[in-house]
């Protein structure tokens, strides 16, 4: 079992948990607070192993907060309190002995926006592994990640050039690149399409699929189809403004198949009837 | 006929899309633009005839021997400001020294580690009542610390005056340049498993360097004009610097002193010099804007 709490494990070390079928990341979310207000309330998700799950529901609903809250990326703002627990491989990762840095070198991240270093693209795949003070072939290890995220082809001749000079979809797969090239076990991705034009969204799609045969991927989307098309499973959330607040909260989760043609819950078939006709 | 005339005859109250003086929008804005120009060339005079008398007055006395040669005595011919060009680099770059690390840390603390702590609140302040600080308060401060403190006017107390003169200058503009990194970048690094120094040292701080360097240089370019700073903490010489514990020469004091003697060759040295001095400076500025337009 990798520990969460010691220094990061060497790049090229093998992945935990990684040829076995279960769950990666299990969250139990009692509630989720900014300051006094209650952001997402009793939501338990599980990211399974080799698997895609996608986030869907209606904007404020606490997907994107969900997601966030499992690489602890939400600690980086003040007012944020979790109740409740989030377990990688079977370890409390808001366990006090826990260092969030560590845990976010095991749970990489895809954000919105394209968001490149202004660095070489060679340095920005590099980035991470250097953080790891890896030793060995940067050349191999920069190749093999940006063949993964099929941009290889595109930047071989350019790897010194500025990543931030690539167009959009190319940056975004940049971002992967250099997300991937440390061997993540779990891919966080926040709305990664959202930036692109759809050219661009059918290319990371496409990506995606390759990539849960070796990492297990989480992904945050406002669009129903793509969910459909990339996710194994499905977690739909809802929003609850019944208070005055707007508190997010899980409906359900399932095979993607099952939530999009017979969802258990009335919320779900509504939004989803209300979605496509 | 073409379409467009067609259309035109038919509609006869198309409106007139041309200039037109009668209108009196069009002729207000044109003699504010016309008053604009001539402020903008008023403004300007007093730069232009500075440069002009430099170049002329400076111009003619400046050659290899006015920039490599020691002052002269008083009535002696010939001679130069060598000594005044090494004093005013050397104190110019234990200037650099002192206040390039201290700015460029203190910014990253105003602009990307604490930006709202009580702490960075009350050094942004200081720092801008620093930059307004009259700088002979400068030397000042120095002469009683440093110089009294060591017993002799010296390189390294010109230097330090003149940190204190550039650090506010760097820090502030270091501020400026780091709070521009997008907080998107820093959250990558976060989402790399960064901890908060390595997104500040290895992110935020390399992103915002164009902007980091514009400041130093703009830094580096008051200081070599610098001269109250100077006054009684190099004081001045007239031999090559030895020591950095030893009196030295500066372009600023030496200009200072020779305008004010009896002697035309001094006094024609003292325009070299100034020339020298601007041409300095303007290196910097020139700089300082090539390295701020590599942004991306």
């Amino acid at each position: 079992m990798v520990s969460l709490n010691t220094v990061a494990p060497a790049a090229a070390s093998p992945r935990p948990g990684l040829s076995e079928t279960g769950v990666a990341i299990d969250a139990r979310v009692e509630k989720i607070y900014y300051g006094d207000f209650l952001a997402v309330r009793d939501s338990h998700v599980a990211v399974e192993k080799g698997q895609i799950t996608g986030f869907i529901g209606p904007s404020g609903c606490g997907k994107s907060t969900v997601l966030r809250s499992l690489n602890r990326m939400n600690d980086l703002i003040p007012s944020f309190r979790l109740m409740g627990s989030v377990t990688f491989l079977g370890q409390d990762i808001y366990a006090k002995s826990v260092d969030p840095v560590v845990v976010r070198r095991h749970i990489g991240m895809v954000f919105q926006q394209p968001n490149p270093f202004s660095m070489s693209i060679y340095e920005n795949v590099a980035f991470g592994l250097r953080l790891n003070r890896f030793k060995g072939d940067y050349d191999e290890k920069v190749e093999t990640a940006l063949r993964k995220a099929g941009l290889w082809n595109e930047v071989k001749d350019k790897l010194r050039q500025n990543g931030l000079a690539l167009s959009g979809g190319q940056q975004q797969r940049l971002c992967i690149a250099r997300a991937i090239a440390t061997n993540p076990t779990v891919l966080l991705m926040d709305e990664p399409c959202s930036a692109l034009d759809p050219i661009a969204t059918r290319i990371i799609e496409e990506l995606m699929l390759e990539l849960k045969q070796e990492y297990s991927v989480a992904i945050v989307t406002h669009n129903m189809q793509q969910a459909m098309r990339v996710a194994d499973k499905t977690a739909f959330f809802s929003v609850d403004i019944s208070k005055g607040g707007r508190t997010g909260f899980l409906v359900e989760q399932g095979d993607t198949r099952q939530i999009f043609h017979d969802p258990r819950e009335k919320l779900t078939k509504d939004y989803i009837s209300g979605e496509f006709s | 006929m073409t379409v467009i005339e067609a259309d035109m005859n038919r509609k006869p109250d198309v409106p007139s899309l041309d200039h037109s003086f009668s209108d009196p929008r069009a002729l207000r804005n044109t003699i504010q633009t016309v008053l604009l120009w001539i402020v903008a060339l008023l403004a300007s005079v007093p730069l232009f005839s500075v440069l002009y008398m430099l170049i002329t007055r400076g111009g003619a006395r400046l050659g290899w021997e006015a920039i490599t040669a020691l002052p002269p005595a008083g009535l002696e011919m010939g001679g130069g400001f060598g000594n005044a060009i090494v004093g005013t680099v050397v104190m110019v770059g234990i200037g650099a020294l002192i206040s390039v690390p201290l700015g460029v840390l203190g910014g990253l603390l105003l602009g990307a580690i604490a930006p709202s702590s009580r702490m960075s609140d009350a050094v942004r302040f200081v720092a801008k009542v620093l930059t307004g600080f009259p700088s002979i308060l400068a030397g000042v401060f120095v002469y009683a610390w440093l110089v009294l403190g060591m017993g002799t006017y010296s390189a390294f107390a010109g230097g330090v005056a003149l940190a204190v003169r550039m650090i506010p200058t760097v820090m502030l503009t270091a501020e400026q340049a780091v709070r521009m990194v997008p907080q998107r970048m820093k959250d990558a690094a976060f989402g790399m498993g960064c901890t908060q120094t390595q997104v500040a040292l290895r992110v935020t701080l390399p992103t915002a360097m164009p902007g980091v360097l514009t400041g130093v240089m703009l830094a580096v370019a008051g200081a070599a004009g610098e001269s109250a700073p100077l006054l009684f903490t190099a004081l001045f010489s007239n031999y090559w610097i030895g020591s950095l514990t030893e009196p030295t020469a500066s372009l600023s004091i030496l200009i200072y002193n020779f305008s004010g003697m009896p002697f035309p060759n001094q006094i024609e040295l003292a325009w070299a010099a100034s020339l020298v001095l601007v041409l300095i400076v303007l290196v910097f500025n020139i700089l300082s804007r090539l390295i701020g337009a590599r942004r991306v």
